[in-house]
């Protein structure tokens, strides 16, 4: 149960990594990241790390989306080619 | 940032700002029982802070915290840590030397022998350097996003 549950984490951190590059609204991208963090703090959970986890999901998910969305706020929001 | 989110944000925010904080303390609180501690739990309560900034506009959020508070927080947590290391010296110990440990007052309560579920009143000086740190993480890191954010407001006003 725990490898089949590993396997998706692994599958989903590289989706949403490859979603964080190919994505051209900048916000979608910021929320996307956080998906990414939350995942990696899954995973860093079922490698017996909690105290990495904890340390991830809120620096991860909640500080650097947080800088993100404000820095965007600030610029335009969409990728400029 | 002059302008906040739409109401639902907002509300949000407001409901998930209460249950942030209480367990950000929990990790704080029982840093020396369970993963987490000082840092962990300090940028979990940060987080709450962090939320209301983004959710929120900027002179809403300085009506109800001051810069100067959170400015205080991290100066508290920094002196109320070297403030603890500091004490054992005048007590004939060396620095940092954990004098309350197993002293049978505050945090000094002996652990038992064998398998037990732990005990919160135990550990000495642990649990209060874990308090003075999670205060500093608290300050720190939510005056860099204030900071951030007025630097934003500023030059939309400027324009």
């Amino acid at each position: 149960m725990i490898e089949l549950i590993h396997i998706l984490v692994l599958i989903g951190l590289v989706i949403t990594a490859a979603l964080i590059v190919w994505q051209k609204d900048l916000i979608v991208a910021a929320v996307t990241f956080a998906a990414f963090s939350f995942l990696l703090s899954i995973e860093f959970y079922i490698l017996q790390a909690p105290d990495v986890a904890i340390a991830e999901a809120a620096v991860g998910a909640g500080v650097s989306t947080a800088i993100f969305i404000i820095a965007i706020r600030a610029t335009h929001d969409q990728e400029v080619t | 940032m002059s302008d906040s989110m739409s109401k639902i944000i907002r509300t949000t925010a407001d409901v998930m700002f209460m249950f942030i904080v209480v367990f950000g303390f929990y990790i704080v609180l029982h840093g020396h029982l369970t993963p987490g501690g000082g840092f962990q739990g300090g940028a979990v309560i940060a987080t709450g802070f962090i939320l209301l900034i983004v959710a929120h506009k900027l002179d809403d959020f300085l009506g109800w915290f001051k810069k100067k508070a959170f400015q205080n927080f991290e100066m508290s947590g920094l002196v109320l840590f070297i403030g603890t290391a500091l004490a054992a010296i005048p007590l004939g110990y060396l620095f940092f030397r954990n004098f309350l440990c197993g002293t049978g007052g505050l945090f000094g309560q002996v652990v038992p022998y064998g398998i037990n579920p732990g005990f919160l009143n135990t550990a000495g000086t642990i649990p209060i350097m874990n308090i003075a740190v999670g205060i500093e993480v608290l300050g720190g890191l939510s005056i860099i996003i204030l900071y951030m954010t007025s630097g934003i407001s500023n030059h939309e006003e400027g324009e």
